[in-house]
């Protein structure tokens, strides 16, 4: 696969990690780098970096996965949703196993509601134009990478008049948790793997603020395992070098701007809000909801339904874990009550989730 | 959840494009980037093209790694 297998060469793999053996190795303490998105949390577990590296570079896993860091309350108002007669839910598969304060969309599915994965949101809107007579609601998670496909799924759906086609959003966005957890004196992050595809659409320069206020490293790092390695390296030598600066690995996607176009189409969708992060909290201007133009496919305004009252799952780490505290091991239900099969978290659910990692490919 | 998947643009009709790996074929709307031609790689996520590869970077990057790491060097 083109522009896949290249990145995977095993020599310049090989190469790549001896350099960063090289050049961490007169360093006196750890270097604790967290990989803040959940697809590299997944390629670090898949292609096994974490034991390749050397011991003194920590990586942990951060607040990346979007249906991770989505609050009880969120799967909650999506089950009310899905009991509601003739209302049709459209989402990406993870969403579905995520338990809520007491159901789910896989339990509501087996109870008669109608829960359909789609692959993209304008499938979503398809599924509003066929089905004229039933409410369609689409799940809104997602950062900035997958917010401006809904931008453009809510557009296609103004153009062709469709008055069934609705949107719960819980759309959050990127540097703000970042900043969150730089402050936090518990974690001391050396530095960021900061996330591929989001940088692709806010641009590498979208992390200068961050470096400015904490004087915190931060690499824009692609996916493929020579891109997590040089990322690691690029970082290591910043933090070894006592430097703060932004830099692009990533460069044959990202551009330091980003992608302007993306970034209008979401501006002129959404606008910021406060958003609640599971285990970080509330942090302001890190979620965006629709502007006022768009408020008619708003589900949460439109389709008004009881709530039951939010219940977190006792035991489950899973905020912690995100915060990248503690690791699935530390929990006491990993692998036992809480499995890929029988999430209690959504950390377990989500394939990029820390925990369903660490059970696919940890030992 | 941001997985991006490399995809060669094989036809493009307004704004929608038939996007091409490894034989598999799949539609993506090109409603976020401008200038995009028969042949470009784009990275396709939940059905739209988010942006384009640029293969001169990517030949870069890779250049880089090997010389470096050929010459013994820590690469940049
Ligand atoms: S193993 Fe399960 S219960 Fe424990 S933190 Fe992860 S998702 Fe939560």
């Amino acid at each position: 696969m083109k522009y896949q297998a290249e990145f995977r060469d095993p020599q310049l793999a090989e190469g790549l990690l001896k350099a960063i053996a090289a050049t961490s190795c007169d360093y006196p303490k750890n270097i604790t780098l967290m990989e803040v998105c959940g697809t590299h949390t997944t390629a670090i577990y898949q292609h096994g970096i974490r034991a390749l590296l050397p011991e003194k570079i920590r990586l942990i896993s951060g607040p990346g996965c979007p249906v991770c860091v989505t609050p009880v309350t969120y799967v909650d108002h999506a089950v009310a949703l899905a009991q509601r007669p003739e209302t049709i839910i459209a989402t990406f598969g993870d969403m579905v196993r995520v338990p809520g304060s007491s159901s789910s969309l896989l339990h509501e599915q087996a109870r008669g509601a109608t829960i359909k994965i789609v692959y993209s949101p304008l499938d979503a809107v398809t599924i509003a134009e066929k089905n004229p007579d039933t409410d369609v609601v689409f799940l809104g998670v997602g950062f900035e990478t997958t917010t401006p496909t809904i931008a453009g799924a809510i557009l296609t759906a103004a153009r062709k008049n469709l008055d069934n086609f609705y949107v719960l959003c819980s759309h959050k966005t990127m540097p703000g948790p970042m900043a969150a957890l730089a402050g936090d004196p518990e974690l001391q992050v050396d530095g960021y793997l900061c996330p591929a595809h989001v940088s692709a659409i806010i641009g590498a320069n979208a992390y200068q603020p961050l470096v400015d206020a904490y004087r915190v490293p931060c690499v824009v790092t692609g996916f493929e395992p020579l891109d997590v390695l040089q990322g690691v390296l690029m970082l290591a030598r910043q933090v070894i070098n006592g430097e703060a600066r932004v830099e692009n690995q990533y460069n044959r996607v990202v551009k330091a701007a980003g992608n302007r176009k993306a970034q209008k189409l979401l501006k002129q969708v959404f606008e910021p809000c406060d958003a609640d992060w599971r285990g970080i909290g509330n942090i302001p201007d890190s979620g965006l909801r629709l502007r006022s133009d768009y408020v008619r496919f708003d589900a949460a305004q439109q389709l008004p339904v009881d709530i039951e009252p939010a219940v977190e799952h006792q035991g489950c780490l899973c905020g912690e874990i995100l915060k990248g505290k503690v690791r699935p091991n530390d929990c006491l239900l990993f692998r036992t009550t809480c499995t890929p099969e029988d999430p209690v978290g959504a950390c377990m659910v989500s394939s990029e989730g820390t925990c369903a990692a660490e059970y696919k490919y940890g030992t | 959840m941001c997985l991006g998947v490399p995809m060669q643009v094989k036809t493009i009709e307004n704004e929608m494009a038939v996007c091409e790996i490894d034989g598999v074929q799949r539609e993506a709307s090109l409603m976020m980037i401008d200038n995009v031609r028969v042949g470009d790689y784009v990275l396709i996520h939940a059905g739209f093209a988010i942006e384009k590869i640029d293969a001169e970077e990517a030949q870069l990057t890779l250049k880089a790694l090997r010389e470096a790491l050929d010459m013994g060097l820590v690469p940049e």
